[in-house]
């Protein structure tokens, strides 16, 4: 073995001695969300250290039914995300498209907008949309108020424009030469074309309405219009309430979110990334 | 190329209109809104009673320093971190590549309802995972939740477990957008890893920092959850409150909607000025 060869080796032992017990913590509070998760809630308070799973998962799910309805909450979130993904995908790759493909008066202005709100923080609006959305419009405690004041979305259209705009023109320009119409040659020509940067945006725009807190908490407060998560917060901080139940709650709105992110790991990534590549 | 107007309005107009009355119209009514006494029906302008308040309100002050120091600890330790993470994830050296993505990556999905409660559980004082392995290596258990300086560690451990892998997939993205060819030379030379890192891929690698820093701190000015739910609304008494935290007590605890008005725009306030010098510091030199 020659000497270049055996640093290689001594340098890849250092980084995986290093990276390994990193990951390992990484790892751990995932790891005890599962375990919790399977404990009876006098095995959690006990003093024994128990880092391996039981068999209690069923029993804690039914203490958690007992206390919220998760299962509707759960469905109350599926539903409100799958839309939202949908409208938002469609809202955003059509101003996406607009502000690619064509010039028009007021581009400039549009574009300084949307980069200026990038930087806002989202507690700006918080308070006069609760007062529109809950006053004004008395939309509290409906799907609508949970699925549209958060379909403005900013990062979603700059990285819909980069995307189309990195398309060559000619694909469009043959169509218009046949006299397709623009909503056609944006329908059939260019969304599929752009579908990788739909399901990135799709994966991204799906997981932050499944995990979305503050505005639901605030706005669909009533027992049968809550969202899983605000469901599942109501139970943190009360004292007769399973904690089991909790942990299985946390494992019900992690775990589909990881395999999804396993299986679609090149897409969740890409749509992340995303917003550094400009 | 002729302007397309009514072409491109068309595509334009549904996310405009959303725009327009659930952001743009809020902005200004948040302003608006901050110059008015709030508790009288009707409102009635008073421009410097929410002003005036947040000006000697201690319990602003608190909330402040809470936040910034928050800032200050948690996002340059989880930069720090994520540039590693980015870095070792990079090499070529290593092994089993996608098991270290998912250690380090998987918080990214997790709620942070869910990564709440685990991390309430896990701190918890009698029978809590952390103090239980303290004591089985002969250190002494540690009160997170009743002292303010455990605490503060605690919501920053919990918010940096949350997002370093977050921000090391921007950088680790940014990485492998740097041509092969830059280092090439420089090992030519025989100029060491180390000295390659701090010479050539940090510098390169200063937008994507940024860029990842400005997300960062605005995420963190708004602090919410993690004090919400760890540490029970802010406790150990306020010890753990921020300015997110104040906003929600004041506008939807009190129905105080012009003095949370006031702290979400100095909120904004802080958040731009902070986005400002940043963008100012890492300007690249003449």
């Amino acid at each position: 073995m020659t000497s270049r060869s055996q640093a290689r080796l001594g340098r890849s032992i250092l980084l995986h001695l290093f990276l390994t017990p990193l990951a390992l913590i990484w790892l751990f509070p995932l790891w005890m969300m599962v375990v919790f998760s399977t404990m009876p809630d006098n095995g959690i308070f006990s003093p024994g250290i128990e880092l391996l799973p039981h068999d209690g998962f069923i029993d804690n799910f039914n203490n958690l039914q007992r206390d919220t309805n998760f299962v509707g909450a759960i469905g109350i979130s599926v539903a409100v995300a799958v839309t939202y993904t949908v409208l938002s995908v469609l809202l955003t790759s059509m101003a996406g498209w607009a502000l690619a493909r064509y010039e028009f008066h007021g581009k400039g202005a549009v574009v300084a907008i949307i980069f200026g709100t990038i930087t806002l923080p989202y507690a700006v609006v918080l308070i006069p949309q609760f007062i529109m959305v809950a006053r004004d419009f008395a939309l509290a405690n409906t799907w609508i108020a949970l699925i549209v004041p958060p379909l403005f979305n900013s990062l979603g259209v700059l990285f819909m424009r980069q995307a189309f705009s990195m398309m060559p023109a000619e694909l469009f320009d043959a169509a218009r030469v046949e006299g397709v119409k623009e909503w056609r040659i944006f329908l059939f020509v260019a969304l599929p074309l752009a579908r990788p940067m739909l399901a990135a945006l799709a994966i991204i725009l799906f997981l932050a309405s499944w995990n979305n807190y503050l505005w639901p908490l605030l706005i669909n407060s009533q027992p049968g219009a809550m969202t899983a998560p605000v469901a599942l917060g109501t139970l943190i901080g009360l004292t007769k309430v399973s904690w089991g139940g909790i942990m299985a709650g946390a494992v019900m709105l992690t775990v589909p979110m990881l395999i999804v992110f396993v299986l679609l790991q090149r897409h969740f990534i890409a749509g992340i990334a995303a917003g550094a590549v400009k | 190329m002729r302007t397309q107007n009514a072409t491109a309005y068309r595509f334009l107009t549904p996310y405009l209109l959303i725009f327009a009355i659930f952001w743009i119209w809020p902005i200004i009514s948040s302003f608006l809104i901050s110059f008015q006494a709030t508790r009288t029906v009707p409102w009635r302008f008073a421009p410097t009673f929410n002003w005036g308040r947040l000006i000697g309100d201690p319990a602003f002050y608190n909330a402040l320093k809470n936040t910034l120091l928050i800032l200050v600890i948690q996002v340059p330790v989880m930069i720090a971190l994520a540039i590693v993470m980015a870095v070792l994830l990079n090499s070529p050296l290593l092994k089993a590549r996608g098991l270290y993505r998912f250690a380090f990556f998987a918080p990214v999905v997790v709620g942070e309802v869910a990564y709440s409660a685990v991390f309430r559980l896990m701190f918890s004082l009698d029978f809590g995972i952390i103090n239980k392995l303290l004591e089985s290596v002969g250190l002494a258990k540690i009160d997170w939740f009743s002292n303010v300086t455990p605490a503060m560690a605690l919501i920053m451990i919990a918010v940096t477990w949350r997002w370093a892998g977050y921000n090391a997939i921007i950088i680790l993205a940014g990485l492998q957008s740097i041509p092969e060819d830059v280092y090439e030379a420089a090992t030519l030379d025989r100029v060491s890893k180390v000295k390659q890192f701090f010479h050539i891929t940090l510098p390169l690698l200063k937008p994507v920092i940024v860029f990842c820093a400005v997300l960062s701190i605005i995420g963190t000015m708004q602090l919410f959850t993690e004090p919400f739910l760890i540490t029970e609304r802010g406790g150990p008494g306020g010890g753990t409150e921020t300015l997110g935290l104040l906003l929600y007590r004041q506008g939807f605890r009190s129905l105080n909607f012009g003095y949370a008005s006031a702290v979400a725009y100095t909120m904004a306030g802080l958040a731009i000025a902070i986005t400002l010098v940043q963008l100012w510091l890492m300007r690249e030199p003449k």
